[in-house]
């Protein structure tokens, strides 16, 4: 690990970032921590920024395929022209 | 709606307006650049237009968000996840360290971070990404109705 020529890190540092990290993840994923565990926090959080990743990846389709239908004569794809005229 | 610090959002750098502004100018411009291009490419458009909108956003002043630029202005086209191929390997016991590497690839720009500094990179990260998320879920739901 590159030694970015700062102090030595100090516990209370650690925990403050870790528990600004928990504080992140929703509800639902705290619970899986029952223990303020570093390593059970880290794989959290991979799992929740993956779970993110994957969330981008879906709604880009759903919006890909909305866009579609823009040219519609529907109320919706009047809504999304508007929204999106530049 | 308040831009930052607001009771609602907490984090007195995270500007929902500026996510807005960014991501409909970039669904714009997908549109624009090619009405009737396929769904999987539009799909991929999207894709990057929501990470660059992002971390145009932020702002230059993260790691994650400089180098999530430069990656996708430089070659727009050829950005893609890198999609790791997993070797046979004997299971192994997931250690702390194992889990900060796993961190290192998911965060943008991760790999050269010292700990104290990638954990607060990540925890920008993933504010700005949850954002991002709840913007385009918002969209979808509007565009539905």
């Amino acid at each position: 690990m590159s030694s970015r020529g700062r102090s030595r890190i100090t516990d209370d540092e650690i925990n403050e970032l870790i528990s600004k990290l928990q504080s992140l993840l929703p509800e639902s994923r705290r619970r899986n921590i029952d223990r303020a565990s570093a390593s059970k926090l880290l794989k959290e959080t991979c799992s929740y920024i993956k779970s993110l990743h994957r969330e981008v990846d879906d709604l880009s389709d759903r919006l890909s395929g909305l866009m579609a239908t823009m040219d519609d004569n529907s109320p919706q794809a009047e809504i999304i022209r508007s929204l999106l005229r530049s | 709606m308040t831009a930052t610090g607001s009771p609602g959002n907490p984090n007195p750098n995270l500007s929902k307006p500026m996510l807005v502004h960014h991501f409909l100018r970039a669904l714009a411009r997908v549109n624009r650049a090619a009405p009737k291009q396929s769904h999987a490419r539009r799909s991929r458009r999207i894709r990057c237009a929501a990470y660059a909108s992002m971390a145009a956003a932020a702002g230059p002043g993260r790691r994650w968000s400089r180098v999530l630029l430069r990656r996708l202005r430089s070659s727009p086209s050829s950005h893609r996840r890198r999609i790791s191929v997993r070797v046979a390997r004997p299971p192994r016991i997931a250690t702390a360290s194992s889990r900060v590497e796993t961190l290192r690839r998911l965060v943008p720009g991760g790999r050269s971070l010292g700990y104290c500094s990638l954990l607060e990179e990540t925890a920008d990260y993933v504010r700005w990404l949850d954002a991002q998320v709840q913007l385009m879920q918002s969209l979808v739901d509007f565009f539905s109705s």
